[in-house]
């Protein structure tokens, strides 16, 4: 699958002006509230019409302002998962999710029902009404729905954005699967780094209308520009051992290791993890009697001062770099220095997984 | 009935003559036909003021409730005016469509179907304006065309609007007079309603008894269709749940 997408608009004070391109997979819009990702994605699935833009999927267009061509949501083929579900109160779950089916062409095989059923984990809810469900609930069945209408391209605009860190944590597992077992490519809206991290194979950074930065979530994420509160180092690992008596998981990055607190991970998957600079302490000998289980030692790459009391410190453990954010004057103490090793003490609580 | 028990006889008032069951069959055909007959345009006209932007709304608003605010003999005026044999629209419609209004049953309904137009509308506007349109957003994405999108999202979500609608103007049928004996006169067994039997009964000496009689008929089927619209308003309501 290829998408093309490109986008001006003038809304009163905000201008859009942004394109990328997606080769498939998860595709994620990054930014903060306000930097267009919405916009964007509304263009996409036709909910908005811009002043001038394109977008293509696989060679068809369905939307080029210059030949006036603007094919209208209901035919495009998008499912749309909105922040805030958006389930229809009047039908049942199960009358909710094959509610798109009805309208898809004919031609295309039918999603199984029951595999995506059982991929989100509602089966038990087919006979409720949405208005019983949790806010997690009500999200799965939205995403549930958005599948079976048997859509080429899967938008995702913030789903998680209006659930508690406990419901994210619900649906995040069942959104990886989903990436993992279906193939339908995704654009998924975030201004959460952990969710970017650990989904997304393409970023695309937006600000102020704009896309800043495009590349993978390593590259991405730990641009000196994505400065944000928690910025960090995104690392792929794999599972190596997991101790259950201790609900944690040991995960092979390049050459180091690290210790996860999590129970429910499979030996041999491919992980991200996600350490934030912010959760990241530099020493120069080893510490002893700490509670931290990962300190790992490596050398300085880069010391990159922000001109504000602090320094963002990039340490090269093995094949993988780990962010670090100190003040200033840390490195001035420690006598901090280029190619000089150290060790960087990562608070496990940190790791997203 | 057992005529000569005592009881019975002091109760004998209450027995309706063929003529009074006429004007209620009447009454309850008219505005039956009144109310089922005018949903169409009701919802389109609904549809146009909740949804609508084109030039001329407020006057389409204002034509719609002026039955609400003119006095009902000037609507039933109006009406002979347009719809009589000679008027614009009847003439129209006897040449062409051999249909005839004035003095007619169909006269009377159509009478009844305007003045209870503006509450039709109303209720249903404003069930249209209350609909979240993230729902049909959403079905839209879905694959569903906005007709489609209509009759199972929308449609289904103004039900409660609809059927309160409708009752309203069902009520204001049954009682409406004014209009209806202007425009259609008051003939006995083809324009004579129930209101229209019960003034006319007020109108003769020792017309009290039978005036009393269609006052309760008319309580009793306003009531009904009061717990009807209930009825119906809490089967909606069962059914869907407003997040």
């Amino acid at each position: 699958m290829t998408l093309i997408v490109e986008a001006q608009q003038t809304l009163g004070e905000f201008v859009l002006d942004a394109s990328f391109t997606s080769e498939g997979g998860v595709t994620a819009l990054f930014g903060r509230s306000g930097s267009g990702k919405t916009s964007l994605v509304r263009v996409i699935a036709g909910l908005s019409k811009p002043d001038r833009g394109r977008l293509m999927v696989d060679g068809e267009v369905l939307l080029d302002t210059e030949n006036r061509v603007f094919v209208p949501k209901h035919r495009r083929r998008f499912g749309y998962v909105f922040q805030e579900g958006r389930l229809f109160p009047h039908l049942s779950v199960r009358q909710n999710l094959g509610y798109g089916r009805w309208f898809a062409p004919k031609t295309t095989p039918p999603e199984n029902f029951d595999h995506i059923v059982e991929l989100l984990g509602i089966g038990a809810l087919l006979d409720r009404r949405p208005g019983k469900l949790s806010g997690g609930e009500k999200q799965r069945v939205a995403i549930g729905r958005a599948l079976l209408s048997a859509p080429r391209l899967l938008l995702m605009d913030e789903p998680l954005a209006a659930l508690d860190d406990h419901r994210k944590a619900e649906i995040l597992p069942y959104l990886e699967r989903l990436r993992d077992e279906t193939s339908t490519p995704i654009v998924y809206v975030s201004h959460s780094v952990s969710e970017v991290a650990r989904l997304a194979d393409k970023v695309v950074i937006m600000k102020d209308g704009r896309v800043e930065a495009v590349g993978t979530p390593s590259e991405v994420l730990s641009l000196p520009s994505a400065d944000r509160r928690d910025a960090g180092a995104v690392l792929t690992g794999v599972v190596e051992a997991i101790d259950i008596p201790h609900r944690l998981a040991t995960i092979r990055l390049a050459q180091a290791q690290i210790v996860v607190p999590n129970a429910h991970a499979e030996e041999g998957r491919s992980v991200r993890v996600h350490i934030p600079e912010r959760d990241v302490m530099v020493a120069t000998q080893r510490p002893e009697g700490l509670s931290a289980l990962n300190i790992l030692d490596g050398i300085i790459a880069a010391i990159e001062p922000d001109g504000d009391g602090m320094a963002r410190i990039r340490i090269r453990c093995g094949g993988d770099i780990v962010l670090a954010r100190i003040t200033a004057f840390s490195v001035e103490r420690l006598d901090l220095k280029l190619e000089k090793p150290v060790f960087a003490v990562i608070k496990t609580v940190a790791l997203e997984r | 009935m057992h005529r000569g028990c005592g009881w019975d006889r002091r109760l004998d008032w209450l027995v309706l003559s063929d003529e009074e069951w006429t004007a209620i069959r009447l009454s309850l055909k008219v505005s039956s036909v009144a109310m089922i007959v005018s949903l169409p345009f009701g919802l389109l006209v609904a549809y146009l003021l909740a949804r609508g932007k084109f030039w001329g709304k407020s006057i389409l608003n204002g034509v719609v409730h002026l039955p609400l605010i003119l006095p009902p003999v000037v609507t039933g005026f109006l009406l002979l005016v347009l719809f009589g044999r000679r008027g614009v629209i009847g003439a129209f419609l006897n040449e062409y469509l051999g249909i005839v209004l004035s003095f007619r049953w169909t006269g009377a309904a159509l009478a009844c179907g305007v003045m209870g137009f503006p509450l039709m509308v109303r209720s249903i506007r404003l069930s249209i304006e209350a609909v979240d349109r993230k729902l049909e957003e959403a079905a839209g994405t879905l694959g569903a065309g906005p007709a489609w999108v209509f009759v199972t999202v929308t449609l289904p979500l103004i039900l409660p609007g609809v059927i309160a609608g409708m009752i309203l103007a069902f009520a204001k049928s049954m009682g409406e007079f004014g209009a209806t004996i202007t425009f259609v006169s008051n003939i006995p067994g083809e324009t004579q309603t129930l209101s229209s039997a019960i003034y006319t009964f007020t109108q003769v000496p020792g017309g009290d008894a039978g005036a009393m009689r269609l006052t309760l008929v008319a309580i009793v089927i306003s009531f009904a269709a009061l717990l009807a619209s209930e009825f119906m308003a809490y089967l909606v309501g069962r059914r869907v749940d407003i997040e």
